[in-house]
């Protein structure tokens, strides 16, 4: 009789326990088979992905082919940078597009931002016309554009007319000098709606408060955009810079569509160069080391981006 | 009512400029603010407003029109005789089903997938999460571009279970399929973490109360988080709702059967040997008016998702 308290006490701590770990073991169950579905697919169409893109740039694999890859070393990236000219090119070309519009569309998009941020009537809708051109498909946009660009083509009529006939442009597209520059307008036009949403949001965050104590103490409105805006959109900034970077690398759609990399691969892109030797001239294992090359460069210039944007806090 | 919402910009020029009477440069800010935006806006439709009017003239018309401003106006032989010959030169229809068909099954199953493991990331204690966190945030780093190439070699061999005369048989691949248009999509690394971030804001206390009541975690997830979540859903529903529609890249290497390709790759049609651009005009507007009705109609959800995207910082 005496002995059954102490039972009892000693019981139930641990039935508390046993209850407990059922629990999390049942949460365990719920979590992994609730993460599966995605877990797989992440598995199967990016991670795996990743390994093959890394193991076959050391192989001289071809799509179609009845032999099996074979091990080739570094000579993929050997010959990238000594035996394929194009891709030198295209590696300047995507580092000139990317040095152009990285800047000018951020600035842009934060001067759109800016200039639709007033409490004014029908900013709502200006907002809604700047962003029009992002929900329209790159691939529509580039076919347009292609068009607009002709030598006998609208913007040339429309600069024939502004300049009242002085200058008529030229034929952009199939100009070496001018194509790369006529779709990076172009690709700032298209995109620049997107950022501009982006810093409009960032600029909400920023208090009144702040601008009114600003303006109490007499600030200038170019002081007040230095010493209360600027700061304040410190966050989105690194956000904007790190998209418009990769966005910028990954150029292809409006190569393909527009140029093919001409004239003269004065607009071929890594990943245009990739994908026509990948996928065109069937070079897999060619085609996987320019992405292996494409995918460090992306990582090293968002790590430093992101190392440069952070000393500055 | 403008009175009391007196944007910062006009005010900071009161101060500045003191003696000038207020309410005259207020009024001068306002104008120049419309002065900029209209012809800001101009420069943002011109390329659009020139797409719609050419779809309904005649190629020599068109031609015709582009030095002048008749080029933005739907004047002289208008017709909607450019849309039939769309639709005599290539199968609008299958296309635009196709484009629907995969656009709603990636949209819709990554809502399901995606936010069932942003329940499990957020909101269920298990051992490995952190880990699994980790590695689903590392993913977001890895451009398509640099896997798109490695990607075709491996769902080209792909295997796909085929029950043929009682044995159960692999077949060789994926290629040309609608499966591997969709399933690679519907996983997607930014749209768990966005549903990770929104759930892990609302109270937990809710998911306790429930398991008191004896629900199980399924229960939770669908009856008491998703019903709760319905901005997170929205915001994800349209970041993966522009790239399923305007796929190019992927469709281009590996869909060959005309039946299967979606509207972006029918654009190809259009440019062999003599280019007919009224009928260009047409299916590209064609393509584009359902994307632009649902961005208007969503207007306000669309704007707040993308500065979603960026808060994330």
């Amino acid at each position: 009789m005496t002995v059954t308290p102490p039972t009892v006490a000693a019981e139930t701590p641990r039935r508390a326990l046993h209850r407990l770990r059922t629990s999390r073991g049942r949460q365990a169950w719920a979590g992994w088979g609730m993460i599966a579905p995605a877990a797989i697919l992440l598995l199967l169409f990016l991670v795996i992905p990743v390994i093959l893109a890394f193991t076959l740039s050391f192989t001289n694999a071809r799509l179609i082919s009845p032999n099996p890859p074979r091990f080739v070393g570094v000579d993929n990236f050997i010959r990238a940078f000594t035996a394929d000219p194009v891709f030198v090119q295209s590696i300047g070309n995507t580092a000139l597009f990317a040095l152009v519009v990285v800047p000018v569309q951020a600035g842009l998009g934060l001067a759109l931002a800016v200039l639709v941020n007033r409490r004014l009537r029908g900013t709502t809708f200006f907002r809604v016309v700047f962003f029009i051109p992002v929900v329209t498909s790159i691939v529509v946009v580039s076919i347009l554009w292609k068009f607009l660009y002709r030598e006998d083509g609208l913007v040339n009529s429309m600069i024939d007319a502004v300049t009242f006939g002085l200058w008529s442009g030229t034929d952009w597209l199939n100009d070496p000098s001018t194509a790369l520059g006529a779709i990076i307008v172009m690709s700032i036009w298209q995109a620049v709606g997107f950022h501009m949403i982006i810093w409009l949001s960032g600029l909400q965050t920023i208090p009144e408060e702040l601008y009114e104590a600003a303006r109490m103490d007499g600030a200038s409105p170019w002081r007040q955009f230095t010493n209360v805006t600027w700061p304040g959109l410190r966050p989105t900034m690194v956000f904007v810079l790190v998209t418009i970077t990769i966005a910028a690398l990954g150029l292809f759609v409006q190569i393909d569509v527009m140029t093919q990399g001409g004239p003269q691969g004065a607009t071929s892109t890594i990943v245009f160069h990739a994908v026509r030797k990948g996928y065109e001239q069937q070079e897999i294992g060619y085609a996987a080391a320019i992405s292996l090359i494409f995918f460090v460069a992306v990582l090293i210039i968002a790590l430093i981006q992101r190392r440069l944007t952070r000393e500055k806090d | 009512m403008t009175d009391t919402l007196a944007p910062p910009a006009r005010s900071r020029q009161n101060a500045r400029r003191a003696p000038r009477s207020a309410a005259t440069s207020r009024r001068w800010g306002v104008v120049a603010t419309y002065v900029a935006m209209s012809l800001l806006a101009v420069v943002f439709l011109f390329p659009l407003v020139f797409m719609f009017v050419s779809s309904l003239k005649p190629d020599a018309q068109i031609l015709q029109d582009i030095d002048s401003p008749m080029a933005f106006l739907p004047v002289g032989d208008i017709s909607l005789d450019n849309y039939f010959g769309v639709f005599d030169r290539v199968p609008v229809a299958q296309f635009m089903f196709n484009s629907v068909l995969v656009t709603v099954l990636t949209v819709g199953l990554g809502l399901v997938v995606n936010s069932m493991a942003g329940f499990a990331l957020s909101r269920l204690a298990w051992r490995g999460r952190i880990v699994v966190l980790a590695v689903i945030i590392a993913t977001l780093i890895v451009p398509f571009e640099t896997i798109a190439v490695p990607m075709v070699y491996w769902v080209a061999q792909l295997p796909t279970l085929v029950f043929e005369g009682g044995v159960l048989k692999y077949d060789f691949g994926w290629l040309n399929t609608y499966e591997v248009q969709i399933v690679p999509f519907i996983a997607n690394a930014f749209s768990i973490f966005l549903f990770t971030q929104y759930f892990s804001t609302i109270p937990k206390s809710l998911d306790e109360a429930a398991r008191i009541d004896g629900a199980s975690w399924f229960g939770i997830y669908r009856r008491i988080i998703v019903p709760l979540s319905g901005p997170a859903f929205a915001t994800v529903a349209i970041l993966t709702f522009l790239p399923a529609w305007n796929q190019y890249l992927w469709p281009l290497m590996v869909v060959q059967k005309e039946n299967l390709r979606p509207v972006m790759v029918g654009m190809q049609y259009f440019f062999q040997l003599n280019t007919a651009w009224g009928e260009v005009m047409a299916y590209t507007s064609m393509i584009t008016i359902p994307v632009l009705v649902v961005f208007l109609v969503f207007q306000r959800a669309f704007v707040s998702s993308i500065a979603a995207s960026g808060v994330k910082g």
